[in-house]
């Protein structure tokens, strides 16, 4: 209980210190929305500072803080200068569909990381580790960037996949049922989500790989083995659990990377996610939903974290045993 | 002597591609802005040895090529050879009208021309732009490793050497700093700065963004470190003898961490360098016509030059090329620490 206590706590200092953080920033960087209106010779100088006044761009800092923090307890996170809608709404749309995307690239790349991982450290040095570490080390230099781009292009010219957004026209009228959404939904999620996996998959794959062969090597494997115990139960049911706890702090740790990584295939594959969002904000000066969108990447940071952690708690007894006491 | 030995290749590669970048001005056949509307998206000009009726020439040559108006495909006038020549003079004009006369390692004579990765969709060759733009990603990677290992050095060694609540509400930072996205937080940044200015402008201020923001990790590892050696007897007996804080930190702790310096040079150089590539791409960056490997990429994303002009992802397999080196690089790094350590 004062375990979760404190853990909340430590989740609400990072929310705040993010957003005071953005709030710092944009403090201190000079020019805002309302100077790039003032180059626009049909608006008036008295109309951009009403505008000002009224958007409370005037105010000091601390001010503007606290009227964002009660605007972000309502669920609104400010208002969009470019909409000239609350942030809140916006966001959760794009937040709904970045995690989609982000759930099913980790699902997939952790199932494939622990499989090729297993193979790879059950037989360390054979022709499939190699060629795992070969493909993995291209992978890491391949920015995501040129995996989304390359993607796109094989899929341009065989025509095999759909590119670009998220649904096709039309399949999200009434008269489309739920399983036609779904598989037009499944065939649009295809390029991203491989993409995704692609950048994600080298890292983990090392990572499973090097803490399940180090676990494979300790006193206890062996024991095991000599006690005649079938390598399909040592290492189902003795060296992944044990390896599984620095995996799942990998977990939680690799949410932040995760999260730029979609940013970036999001963009270029026009997936319509936090990421083009913070883009266009960013483009047109948005600043609100510039800090919305920073605070939401941190607030998935966190859940990722919690989820990572709740995971911990359930696999590993000895955290068990040392937190309830 | 092992470590000489991984090292070789990755460093010549290395030092191969940052030359070329570096000196573009002579390499390049072409200036970066220079336009040829006669040429969008062509191909890259094959370069014969052997010509139409069979005989080789020991000096390499081009045909005048054009464009079949209905095909759209390349035909090449095999009348006429081009010889291409070396340490050509090439004449470049100014705004003002001046002409200045300087050298290139190769060229061709007008009106024949020489792309030897093609062109891009405003007629400019690509070859050329990829080395100036590898001027520009390159050298921000670089400068701006100097700069985010320049305050993890000053921050991690006082923290690490001071303790107490300094390194408290420096580590605290540091976390929030790591915990989020980078990208997130650069984008965000970059949004509080004004869009259009100056290429220098922006080009400086790309480096103290992505420097600034990457200031977290390093210091963690140094001041790691740095807290270790603080307990070491030699400082002691440094301290003893009545060695000042600054003393001991640049005469004790600064030498300790110098291999974990490099180390993480070889890991950070290739992330900022994507870092550039990620913002111009974004056209967050510096601004056409000025190229960076990242705005060469993101045309690209216009349907027509990605179904049509592979040649444009050349920019793209030279920063793999450059990447994986600093990737070898830097395994090699930690391999010979690690050794070293045992």
């Amino acid at each position: 209980m004062r375990y979760l206590v404190m853990r909340l706590s430590q989740a609400a200092t990072l929310l705040i210190g993010v957003s005071l953080l953005s709030f710092t920033f944009l403090q201190m960087s000079p020019g805002d929305y309302f100077q790039e209106m003032r180059l626009n010779p049909q608006i008036s100088q008295a109309t951009v500072e009403q505008m000002r006044t009224q958007y409370g761009a005037d105010k000091p800092m601390l001010a503007r803080y606290g009227h964002w923090l009660a605007s972000a307890a309502r669920g609104e996170f400010g208002i969009s200068l470019a909409y000239g809608t609350p942030v809140g709404p916006l966001l959760w749309g794009r937040a709904r569909n970045t995690l989609l995307l982000t759930a099913t690239a980790t699902f997939l790349s952790w199932i494939l990381a622990v499989a090729l991982g297993v193979v790879c450290a059950i037989a360390p040095r054979n022709l499939v580790d190699r060629c795992c570490a070969v493909a993995s080390s291209l992978l890491l230099a391949m920015p995501e960037l040129l995996v989304c781009l390359v993607l796109l292009t094989i899929a341009v010219h065989t025509g095999w996949f759909h590119t670009g957004g998220m649904m096709s026209l039309g399949t999200g009228e009434q008269s489309a049922t739920w399983l036609q959404q779904a598989r037009d939904l499944a065939s649009h999620l295809v390029l991203p989500v491989t993409a995704l996996v692609l950048g994600m998959l080298p890292t983990l794959l090392l990572h499973v790989r090097n803490s399940l062969f180090e676990v494979l090597d300790l006193p206890f494997v062996h024991a095991a083995a000599g006690h005649g115990i079938s390598r399909f139960t040592i290492l189902s049911r003795y060296a992944l659990p044990v390896a599984g706890n620095a995996l799942i702090s990998l977990f939680g740790l690799s949410v932040g990377s995760l999260l730029s990584l979609s940013l970036v295939t999001e963009v270029i594959m026009s997936w319509p996610g936090v990421g083009p969002l913070l883009l266009e904000a960013v483009l047109a000066r948005d600043v609100y939903v510039v800090i919305g969108a920073v605070t939401v990447s941190a607030l998935f940071l966190v859940c990722g974290i919690a989820l990572a952690d709740i995971f911990l708690y359930a696999s590993d007894p000895r955290i068990r045993a040392e937190r309830l006491a | 002597m092992k470590l000489r030995k991984a090292l070789l290749l990755p460093v010549t590669c290395l030092a191969a591609i940052h030359l070329m970048a570096f000196a573009a001005g002579f390499i390049a056949p072409y200036s970066y802005s220079r336009q040829n509307r006669d040429a969008i998206l062509s191909p890259p000009t094959k370069v014969h040895w052997v010509d139409d009726e069979g005989r080789i020439h020991l000096r390499p040559f081009v045909y005048l090529r054009t464009e079949h108006p209905e095909t759209a495909e390349y035909e090449e006038d095999v009348t006429v050879r081009y010889p291409v020549h070396f340490l050509t003079a090439g004449v470049s004009h100014d705004m003002e009208g001046s002409t200045t006369v300087h050298r290139h390692l190769f060229g061709v004579d007008p009106p024949a021309q020489l792309f030897l990765l093609g062109t891009d969709d405003l007629g400019r060759d690509v070859f050329s732009r990829m080395l100036y733009g590898g001027r520009m990603s390159l050298l921000s990677g670089l400068l701006a490793t100097v700069l985010s290992l320049g305050l993890a050095m000053g921050f991690g060694c006082v923290a690490g050497f001071y303790g107490s609540w300094i390194d408290a509400a420096i580590m605290r930072l540091a976390e929030l700093f790591l915990a989020l996205p980078w990208l997130y937080l650069l984008l965000a940044l970059r949004a509080f700065l004004p869009l259009h200015m100056e290429p220098v402008h922006v080009f400086f201020i790309v480096i103290a963004l992505i420097g600034a923001l990457g200031w977290a990790r390093p210091t963690r590892l140094i001041r790691g470190l740095a807290l270790s050696l603080r307990e070491r007897r030699y400082i002691t007996a440094a301290r003893s003898f009545g060695a000042s804080d600054a003393y001991l930190i640049r005469r004790h702790i600064l030498p300790g961490i110098s291999s974990l310096l490099l180390t993480q040079a070889a890991l950070l150089i290739p992330q900022y360098v994507l870092a550039e590539v990620t913002l111009s791409f974004f056209g967050l960056g510096i601004g056409e016509p000025m190229p960076s490997w990242g705005s060469m990429l993101a045309s690209l994303q216009q349907y027509r030059v990605m179904v049509s002009a592979w040649w444009m992802f050349s920019p793209g397999v030279l920063m793999v090329l450059v990447f994986l080196s600093y990737q070898v690089i830097h395994d090699a790094l930690r391999t010979a620490s690690a050794i070293a350590e045992l």
